[in-house]
């Protein structure tokens, strides 16, 4: 590291810092006005959304342009890989606290809804097995209607995506081996298959979302399975789709001649990034598909 | 390649100047003056909140304001302390220390450093906005559930507690960030020789710091996200009816809340041993054991939760597990007060107001720990919680153990960085007036708490006046009080006062004191090298 001391790369004075800001403060601000009824939140909403994209744009293209114009050495290169699997911890962090919200419900409160004494309890017919809508639309002294809905089977599209989103795994680090190499036309197949089985999951989530809210009378709304549900595979999906605008970007650096064997952290970071979207849907298959 | 590079260097002193100078910096040290202002700044506006809240506790029955105004102002009292106060003041230390302490050109990442500090603005007025609209007719006022956002109350409650959430949600991105930069930081960009066990022991505080925020901000983003869905899109975490529980929200929150009290705290436990061993004139008493301390305190804080739930019923074997897990917190953090009051022990001390404040800390933070231990037994939080006694407590952990230790800090290291003596003599009545108007506010709480006053109410029995009537008195004086800290900072600013050496304190070690006071815009362009 001595040698390379005086050349740590330090960006000149930039303003998107602090244009993302006013962007994700405005889109906060529309958001909530929006929620709460106040016409101007839309508009905010969409004001601070343009910001947002114009940063995107702007400070992404100028790190580009930094990194084809070798700014970033080894040493550079060595602070954005600690830095992008500190940011893949956090994002660990964020999806265990909605695993951990399924574990609650379905190991603590909804056996203890389903264990009061039945003298004492609104909930006396509630049996507490899973998948459950909770005891909720149950009147004291009439009959219970559980709220009807059909729990999503694991072996249908889920086991599905499961393959897909496997396979891409390995297409991924196909186009890998390839930029490896130097051998373009492999990084170029493996990368544009990889996007496409992305967008295949997307595609086949979609549907999977618009089967349940339209024939299978499962919603948002459909207690604690419901909640988790959709909040669970709602987060991995955007974070399917951010994975795939990535690659899509890195696809077209690919395409310009960005990257060498020895310099591509860009794609390296992307490419951890879809394997913990990977690794996230497999608990996901396990944990709320199948058992 | 190379021509791209010396057209770099060609241009690297090219800075804009005025408001775009702050706006767009990329220097760790604009950035670390930028968050500390914010929080002196913020610590004001959150202090006279709280001078509210006592002045409305000045007497029994209801004088100033409304109960609701009244639940929002505690509220927010707190999530600007802890958020836009102390968090910010750390942040600001690390980015002004780490990067000389650990003889870095400057932080790793700096425009996200930057885009670090620029989230804060944003969250403080989302905060306080809520405030404003009910002005002018929108919603009824800011979060009003306290600054725990306990469902269901939180789930009923008026569009303050959608600002707050999203308050939030910047403020985790913000601290995410600002971990993300320190992290790397530390491991990437130390000068060579600089091993991590030769690392000041303020960065390896903010390390372990930066660990525990990385693992429990995004479990409260996530807490406060299933919040907004419960409010407004049909879901059921925190709903009875649906097979969730408000219970959930407390663990996710504890998840988060009681290792943030570490988050507080490391940094000063990072920064007390160099004042310590500054005026005492001695090394630093066991420096191993200070890092182990530091790792054992940061691991056990994620797995003892629950302690600050004893009362909503929990299996036996749960409340048994979380106090003694508890517990045994005090046996690293009894090594690190063994190692503070051994660095001291035979020194040659004097006391300059940052010794002043350090050794002052010492016994009030202590206080703040003894009184932790009873609530973390079972039996006894049974008789303390939601009372007088919890408010006394964290008070002493986070203002005395929390805000004191950052104004340590700040005499310790203001001539480093503003190149000006503060005046020692204002900074000792600093110091006296806010150690004893401290005792006098929150000592009589824990005595309110022990005869069973509630805390979160704005009005009380009869038999709780006398001791309130002394604390809202020590409330104003302490308040008054910080009115010498922010004048001493902003003359040192000004350039008032004497010109500081580059090492004004005779013992203090570490890199920071080889470099000129104020240090050059850009220090350590050529690392030094650490034997
Ligand atoms: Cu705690």
């Amino acid at each position: 590291m001595a040698t390379e001391a005086s050349h740590y790369y330090v960006p000149n004075p930039s303003l998107y810092p602090f244009i993302l800001s006013v962007g994700l403060l405005l889109m906060a601000a529309g958001f909530i006005f929006n929620i709460n009824h106040y016409a101007v939140g839309l508009w905010m909403l969409l004001l601070g959304f343009l910001c947002v994209l114009y940063v995107l744009f702007g400070w992404f293209g100028s790190i580009i342009d930094e990194s084809e114009s070798g700014k970033y050495k080894a040493w550079e290169d060595r602070s954005f890989r600690i830095g992008m699997i500190v940011f893949i911890s956090s994002e660990v962090a964020f999806f265990a606290a909605f695993f951990g919200a399924l574990f609650y419900m379905r190991n603590i409160s909804v056996p203890e809804l389903a264990s009061f004494d039945p003298n004492f309890t609104m909930y006396k017919d509630f049996l507490g097995t899973w998948p459950t809508a909770g005891p909720g639309g149950m009147v004291l002294g009439m009959e219970y209607k559980p709220p009807q809905f059909t729990p999503m089977a694991a072996w249908g599209i889920p086991a599905l995506n499961t393959l897909i989103l496997l396979s891409s795994g390995a297409t991924v680090t196909w186009a890998h081996w390839g930029l490896l190499k130097d051998n373009r036309r492999q990084l170029v197949i493996g990368l544009f298959l990889t996007i496409a089985l992305g967008i295949l999951f997307l595609g086949l989530q979609a549907y999977e979302y618009h089967h349940a809210y339209t024939e299978m009378g499962l919603t948002l709304g459909t207690g604690a399975y419901g909640a988790t549900f959709f909040m669970l595979t709602g987060f991995h999906g955007f974070h399917v789709t951010l994975g795939t605008i990535m690659l899509i970007v890195i696809l077209l650096r690919s395409m310009k001649g960005h990257f060498r064997p020895d310099h591509h952290f860009a794609f390296e970071g992307v490419a951890w990034y879809w394997h913990f979207v990977d690794v996230v849907w497999l608990l996901l298959f396990v944990l709320v598909y199948w058992l | 390649m190379t021509t791209a590079a010396q057209a770099h260097e060609a241009h690297h002193d090219h800075h804009p100047t005025g408001i775009m100078r702050w706006l767009t910096t990329t220097n760790h040290k604009d950035i670390g003056t930028m968050y500390l202002v914010f929080a002196l700044i913020m610590f004001m506006v959150g202090g006279a909140m709280a001078l509210a809240v006592r002045a409305e506790l000045f007497q029994p029955g209801m004088q100033l304001m409304r109960p609701e105004f009244f639940n929002q102002l505690i509220g927010v009292h707190a999530l600007i302390m802890i958020f836009a106060a102390l968090m910010p003041a750390a942040t600001g230390f690390a980015n002004w220390l780490i990067p000389l302490q650990i003889g870095a050109p400057d932080m790793a990442l700096p425009r996200l450093n930057n885009w670090g500090f620029w989230l804060l603005p944003p969250a403080a007025i989302l905060l306080t906005l809520p405030f404003i609209l009910a002005l002018f007719g929108i919603g009824d006022g800011a979060i009003a559930t306290g600054w725990t956002f306990y469902a269901p109350l939180s789930v009923q409650e008026g569009i303050g507690v959608d600002f707050a959430i999203f308050a939030v949600h910047l403020l985790g991105i913000s601290s995410v960030m600002g971990s993300i930069n320190i992290i790397v930081t530390i491991f990437n960009m130390r000068a060579p020789g600089m091993t991590m066990m030769k690392l000041p022991l303020f960065a390896w505080g903010w390390l372990i710091t930066a660990f525990l925020l990385i693992a429990t901000i995004p479990v409260l983003a996530g807490a406060v996200t299933m919040l907004l869905t419960d409010r407004h899109f049909g879901t059921h975490f925190f709903n009875a009816a649906g097979g969730g529980d408000p219970i959930l929200f407390q663990h996710l929150f504890w998840f988060f809340g009681h290792p943030e009290v570490y988050i507080l705290l490391l940094p000063v436990w990072g920064f007390i041993p160099h004042i310590l061993s500054a005026f005492s004139r001695k090394p630093t008493y066991g420096y191993k054991a200070q890092v182990y301390s530091f790792w054992a305190i940061g691991i056990l804080s994620l797995v003892v939760w629950a302690h600050h739930v004893f009362t909503v019923g929990m299996p036996v074997p749960a409340l048994l597990y979380f106090m003694y897990s508890t517990m045994s917190i005090s046996l690293p953090l009894a090594v690190l007060f063994f190692c503070w009051i051994a660095t001291m022990w035979r020194g040659a001390m004097s006391f300059e107001t940052p010794m002043l404040f350090a050794t002052g800390w010492i016994i009030l933070f202590g206080i703040g720990g003894l009184t932790g231990l009873v609530l973390a037994d079972v039996a006894a939080d049974a008789q303390y919680h939601h009372s007088y006694f919890v408010v006394a407590h964290f008070h002493y952990t986070l203002f005395a153990g929390g805000m004191m230790g950052m104004m340590a800090g700040t005499y310790f290291w203001l001539p480093k960085m503003t190149g000006r003596m503060y005046s020692e003599k204002l900074g000792k009545l600093h110091f006296w007036l806010t150690a004893i108007a401290f005792n006098l506010t929150f000592m009589p709480q824990f005595f309110l708490g022990l005869a069973g006053m509630p805390r979160r109410i704005p009005d009380y029995a009869l038999q709780f006046a006398e001791f309130n009537m002394i604390s809202s008195i020590g409330a104003f004086i302490l308040g008054l009080s910080q009115l010498i800290f922010v004048y001493n900072i902003v003359s040192c600013i000004r350039g008032q006062g004497e010109k500081a050496a580059d090492k004004p304190w005779e013992g203090a070690e570490g890199l920071e004191w080889t470099l000129s006071s104020p240090p050059p815009y850009h220090s350590f362009t050529v690392q030094p090298v650490v034997k």
